[in-house]
């Protein structure tokens, strides 16, 4: 079947299997290999892209489900060589060890920060609580995202745009 | 790699086209909603659809509204919905205490309540929850529409009332006066299924319970409501002996299976405890005494 979405801001039309998982469509077909695949039963939460704004875990979507939806992958957060005040976070306050969890990670704090400019600690450990950290550096985490929410720019990506 | 085995994919973008596809397709075909708990379950090869109809264009089922006396909720409400509202908060509590225990906010934002519902997984937080509230589902077909309640609705495990060529499209919860509501769960791990869990509703009637409910999760075929718990608690006044008279026929009337869950000893003493615990929020919410 022939599946038309958006992917960050850019259309893609793909002939796809309908069994095709959202995440095996944006790695393999798309190449964007910054969406990461981990534990296949929507717990882990690394493969979190954004639909419509709305962080969702898309080794648990279908490809064709998303079809005629706008998707960000992390490839999207950077614009025109400007990184998103998120990136900048998890890089002034070392938000990732191995970096296996962070594009899921980042693309949520991104949705969170669209909803709610200015979160409570406590909100933004409850957004990223579907997210596994295995190096456990959920402090560091969270100390990016407030550092993100303290300095948001003018550029803005997702649900906002 | 997890993937499920093939199968032809329609978009459904009304309820009257759902409701034909799966007439034409017949029983091979399976609606898909959230596909939070339809995926992985054909991933496993646990459900093995010939059609999967998606059902997520169907924008006449996303809604909670009140009307004729009833808080109505179209089943393709997510749990983020059933989360943030308003309405269902001053209404039924329980609602707002099942979704924060219920997968995750990135699974919420996904999963629907009538994918819920017919999933008919017996340890699921909101069939316990609409056991709880007596509710009744709408169920609709080219024929027309028939409505059946909570108790008739789950036939078996994993298997519901509606039929090869029908559609749940409605929750309905009836509203009565001086209620309040609260869930009790028991879980491995944050946003796991229920060890147990135990809802109840009470309606005030001044310093007297006037009418009283308990649903339990997890501790038979079906979600479970203790029919006898609702007879000692017409007219009783609220104790906590009452709740623990309650907590013990909670206890005695299920039948919890050992499992890598929890053995059925212990999952009896949590039907026990989460009864009474439960019981006790919900009347200090509907007495306005809840800490």
């Amino acid at each position: 079947m022939q599946v038309n979405m958006t992917v960050n801001g850019k259309e893609v039309s793909e002939e796809i299997e309908p069994r095709h998982l959202l995440v095996h469509f944006i790695r393999d077909q798309l190449g964007l290999t910054g969406t990461h695949w981990g534990c296949d039963t929507s717990n882990c939460g690394t493969c979190v892209v954004l639909v419509d704004g709305e962080p969702t875990k898309s080794c648990t979507t279908l490809a064709a489900m998303t079809g005629g939806h706008e998707v960000t992958t992390v490839e999207g957060l950077e614009v025109d060589n400007v990184l998103d005040p998120v990136q900048e976070g998890f890089m002034q306050c070392h938000g990732l060890q191995c970096g296996f969890c962070t594009p899921g990670m980042m693309l949520t704090a991104r949705a969170l920060l669209d909803k709610n400019p200015n979160p409570s600690e406590e909100v933004i450990r409850e957004a990223i609580s579907g997210q596994i950290c295995r190096c456990t550096g959920y402090s560091t985490i969270v100390r990016s995202i407030q550092w993100a929410a303290n300095h948001e720019s003018a550029v803005s990506i997702g649900s906002a745009s | 790699m997890q993937v499920p085995a093939p199968f032809e994919y329609e978009r459904a973008t009304s309820v009257e086209h759902a409701i034909s596809l799966r007439e034409r397709l017949g029983e091979e075909a399976r609606f898909i909603a959230g596909g939070h708990s339809l995926l992985p379950m054909m991933k496993l090869r646990l459900a093995n659809p010939e059609y999967l109809i998606d059902i997520n264009d169907c924008e006449e089922l996303f809604y909670i509204r009140e009307e004729a006396g009833e808080i109505r909720i179209g089943a393709m409400t997510r749990h983020r919905e059933l989360l943030d509202s308003d309405l269902l908060q001053q209404h039924f509590p329980i609602f707002r205490d099942a979704e924060e225990v219920i997968a995750d906010p990135v699974v919420r934002n996904r999963g629907t309540l009538g994918g819920s519902l017919c999933q008919a997984d017996p340890s699921e937080d909101l069939s316990a929850v609409c056991t709880t509230l007596d509710a009744s589902c709408v169920i609709k077909s080219t024929s027309g529409e028939r409505v059946v309640s909570m108790h008739d609705f789950h036939v078996g495990p994993y298997e519901t009332a509606v039929g090869d060529a029908e559609m749940l499209t409605e929750i309905r919860i009836p509203l009565k006066p001086n209620g309040s509501s609260a869930y009790e769960k028991v879980e491995r791990r944050a946003g796991d299924w229920a060890v147990v869990s135990a809802g109840a509703a009470v309606w005030m009637d001044g310093g007297t319970i006037a009418e009283g409910r308990v649903g339990l999760a997890a501790v038979g075929a079906n979600t479970t409501g203790i029919g006898p718990v609702s007879d000692v608690l017409r007219g009783a006044t609220p104790s906590e002996e009452l709740y623990q008279q309650a907590g013990d026929i909670a206890a005695a009337n299920c039948s919890p299976q050992t499992d890598q869950r929890g053995s059925a000893e212990y999952k009896t003493h949590l039907a026990m405890e989460l009864t009474k615990r439960a019981l006790r929020r919900s009347v200090a919410r509907a007495t306005g005494q809840e800490a």
